[in-house]
């Protein structure tokens, strides 16, 4: 459904990705990990037409993306940043609501629709009238997928969503989330810098460096047969909460 | 809503617009005569009767008061935009036509001839220019000529701005008495008298005739190696008012002679001392001298400021709301288009660098005086705060959130339309705020070109040394700008925070 092919991106003479040839999993849930400025953000942003591709192709059903047809793409995509990008001067209604009112949905299909996403990602129904600087950072969040589901898409785009929650709302929109990728069955493609948060979310996990893809394959793939010694390195680059209290208090 | 605001803000312009620069009485265009005078109570005077002799000649008549220059006046009779001024030989010969190097009355007559202006012969009253200190000051440092400032190169002198730049002012007499005086200043003529009377200024330019000489007790001194040419007064007007209303151009060469120096002296004291109107001044000499009664017309108060608001709102409405309509979109260019950015900006930057009086004096050759050049030149002077922040309002919008907007797939225009105006919109208005009340400010300007409005009783107040006068314009200018700063805020509030409502 959606690969790329030899994509390079230049941030002046720095090589943002350099001819990353990718294929990602229909109706699968992939994470793009690595460490800053691996290039892992670009691929999100090339995929929804806000970087300017170089050189090399990306293909979106057979056909290539181009500034012609992205904007129709756009519709079959969600997109969700750790901001959350909701317009501040709109309701949440508003904001979730201002695509399909845009394309004229009759406004029953529209309210149907509201309720419906508004239960999948618990958001209570009496919060639609509400404006984002009116809700906290969990349930904006909540209303950002909304707003991306609205349309119905084929593939959802993650930009690190829950990067600026703290543990405990984190915890518990980590698990919405991942009932909510299995209940719709769509092509998921996120963003982290999480080594467990990738390993809860992913079917298949894609780690880059400084801009190229370093391995590709499932956590247990990537532990049991690393290709370099980094990729070892980086999926044990995690504390273990438990492990490190225990050994304090003995 | 908004779009309402802007078809409301057209339609209101479009129905004003038949009437700017008609903001006076006005019957018959044809017998319609115009007659202009310099910001000095004399010139206003002899515009005055000027006025009374064309009234009584059957013609309805306008003074446009106090212009602001003498090029502005001469510009004015040439473009046929005023029919009538009063004039000097002195300026004439050595400035307006100095090129052409005349030397007599008639040859001044001809060479006006050949720009179709006529001439009165001289009025009779020599109103030179001439250098005054005060008398005590001139027994104290023994100063009774020119020539004696040379020896008291410190003193502090004071010139109208006229006079600075002219060349029978300042810098020509600096060269022919080789004055090497630095303490040199340009200001307002009546206000140099207020200067040497609390003594920050020495030494000031007069004109012979000033009511004010005797009244300050200033010594003239004298022009010893004659550098002041004469400065008759004469009467100019346009050939077409032979054929138009030759009993008008009979009645103004009625004057030649008529009015002497001590009779002039008197006329001054009478406006500027004694508080007399010019209008009824000027009926009263053409009643004693030339046997010619015409009614004073007297304005009440209330009408004067009526006139004054209409014309003021007009400057500000029209000038204000075009400016709105043209530079939010440029605004928007400029936020989209990089490249185009530095051009509108530093565009609208540079107009905003010229001083106003001299945007307004630009615009003069292009549209003439009164209401159109005020309207155009404020205009211009309106765009830089709202382009500047619309260009900024759109700017600071977060990143995330106009990507977001990208993302969604919204058109640009649909992106602009429901995000970012909504989200520019304070700024935008803040932008307008700030015009609006530069705009209100700087309109009191416009009655230097003839545009009338709340400047007008400031210029009066001015040159009258009439403080209440000139709160009768700061006053209602200061209102004014507070009201349309509060009308925007309102605008604000209603219209802000901007709730689409669009999925109800």
């Amino acid at each position: 459904m959606l690969k790329l092919e030899k994509v390079s991106v230049h941030f002046g003479n720095e090589a943002a990705l350099s001819e990353i040839t990718l294929e990602f999993l229909s109706k699968k849930t992939t994470v793009l990990i690595g460490p800053s400025g691996c290039g892992k953000s670009t691929i999100l942003r090339l995929l929804a037409g806000l970087q300017q591709l170089e050189s090399g192709s990306i293909y979106f059903e057979e056909s290539p993306l181009s500034p012609d047809n992205i904007t129709a793409l756009r519709h079959r995509m969600g997109y969700v940043i750790q901001e959350g990008g909701l317009f501040p001067h709109l309701t949440v209604k508003d904001n979730v609501g201002l695509m399909p009112v845009y394309l004229d949905w009759p406004p029953e299909k529209v309210n149907e629709r509201l309720n419906e996403l508004a239960e999948l990602v618990h958001i209570s129904t009496n919060l639609l009238e509400r404006y984002p600087d009116e809700l906290s950072g969990g349930q904006r969040q909540r209303v950002s997928i909304m707003r991306a589901l609205m349309l119905n898409p084929d593939l959802l785009l993650l930009d690190e969503p829950l990067g600026a929650l703290d543990p405990m709302i984190r915890f518990e929109l980590q698990q919405d989330l991942k009932d909510i990728f299995d209940r719709l069955d769509k092509t998921v493609i996120m963003v982290t810098h999480d080594i467990a948060e990738a390993a809860y979310f992913a079917d298949q996990i894609v780690l880059l460096r400084s801009g190229k893809l370093i391995q590709q394959g499932t956590l247990t793939e990537l532990a049991s047969s690393p290709i370099e010694p980094f990729v070892t390195n980086f999926i044990h680059a995690q504390r273990e909460p438990l492990a490190n209290l225990e050994r304090m208090l003995s | 809503m908004r779009h309402c605001m802007v078809f409301l803000l057209l339609f209101l312009q479009i129905l004003l617009l038949p009437k700017i620069g008609h903001s006076e009485d006005l019957d018959d265009p044809v017998a319609r005569i115009a007659i202009g005078s310099k910001s000095f109570t004399e010139s206003v005077i002899l515009g005055e009767i000027a006025r009374h002799i064309a009234r009584v000649s059957g013609a309805s008549t306008v003074h446009k008061r106090q212009l602001g220059g003498t090029s502005i006046l001469w510009n004015a009779l040439l473009a046929g935009e005023i029919d009538i001024y009063p004039e000097y030989t002195g300026t004439l010969m050595q400035e307006i036509l100095v090129n052409e190097r005349l030397e007599s009355l008639t040859g001044l007559q001809e060479s006006l001839k050949q720009s179709g202006i006529r001439m009165t012969m001289p009025l009779g009253f020599n109103n030179t220019y001439a250098i005054g200190v005060k008398k005590q000051l001139a027994k104290e440092l023994g100063l009774e000529r020119i020539s004696d400032l040379n020896n008291h190169p410190d003193l502090i002198m004071g010139f109208s701005n006229e006079f600075m730049d002219r060349n029978d002012g300042w810098p020509g007499l600096q060269r022919h008495y080789k004055l090497s005086h630095k303490n040199v200043t340009g200001l307002d003529h009546d206000l140099a008298y207020r200067g040497i009377e609390s003594d920050s200024l020495q030494v000031i330019d007069l004109y012979a005739t000033d009511a004010e000489i005797d009244y300050y007790q200033l010594q003239i001194l004298e022009d010893d190696l004659v550098f002041f040419p004469a400065y008759q007064a004469v009467i100019l007007y346009r050939e077409d008012i032979l054929a138009r209303n030759p009993r008008l151009a009979e009645s103004l060469n009625q004057l030649t002679g008529k009015i002497d120096a001590q009779t002039m002296i008197a006329m001054n004291a009478k406006v500027k001392l004694n508080g007399l109107s010019e209008s009824q001044v000027a009926a009263t000499f053409l009643k004693e001298t030339l046997n010619i009664h015409s009614k004073v017309v007297t304005i009440s108060h209330w009408q004067q400021f009526l006139r004054y608001s209409k014309e003021h709102l007009i400057l500000v409405f029209v000038s204000l709301s075009s400016a709105i309509l043209l530079s939010i979109p440029l605004g928007i260019l400029a936020a989209k288009r990089t490249g185009f950015a530095h051009l509108i900006l530093g565009a609208a930057s540079m107009i905003q660098t010229i001083p106003a009086l001299a945007l307004f004096v630009f615009m003069i050759p292009l549209l003439g005086i009164g209401g159109p050049p005020a309207i155009v030149a404020l205009f211009l002077y309106s765009l830089l705060p709202i382009i500047r922040n619309t260009y900024s309002g759109l700017n600071d919008i977060p990143m995330h959130i106009r990507e977001s907007a990208v993302v969604l797939g919204l058109p640009s225009a649909a992106r602009l339309r429901i995000v970012e105006l909504p989200l520019a919109a304070r700024s935008i208005l803040a932008g307008i705020k700030t015009s609006a009340v530069i705009n209100v400010g700087t309109a009191t300007l416009g009655a230097l070109i003839g545009a009338g409005g709340y400047g007008q009783p400031i210029l009066t107040g001015i040159r009258l040394d009439d403080t209440s006068l000139i709160l009768q314009g700061a006053i209602p200018a200061a209102a004014l700008a507070l009201m349309v700063q509060g009308f925007f805020e309102l605008i604000e509030r209603t219209i802000l925070p901007s709730r689409l409502n669009i999925s109800r």
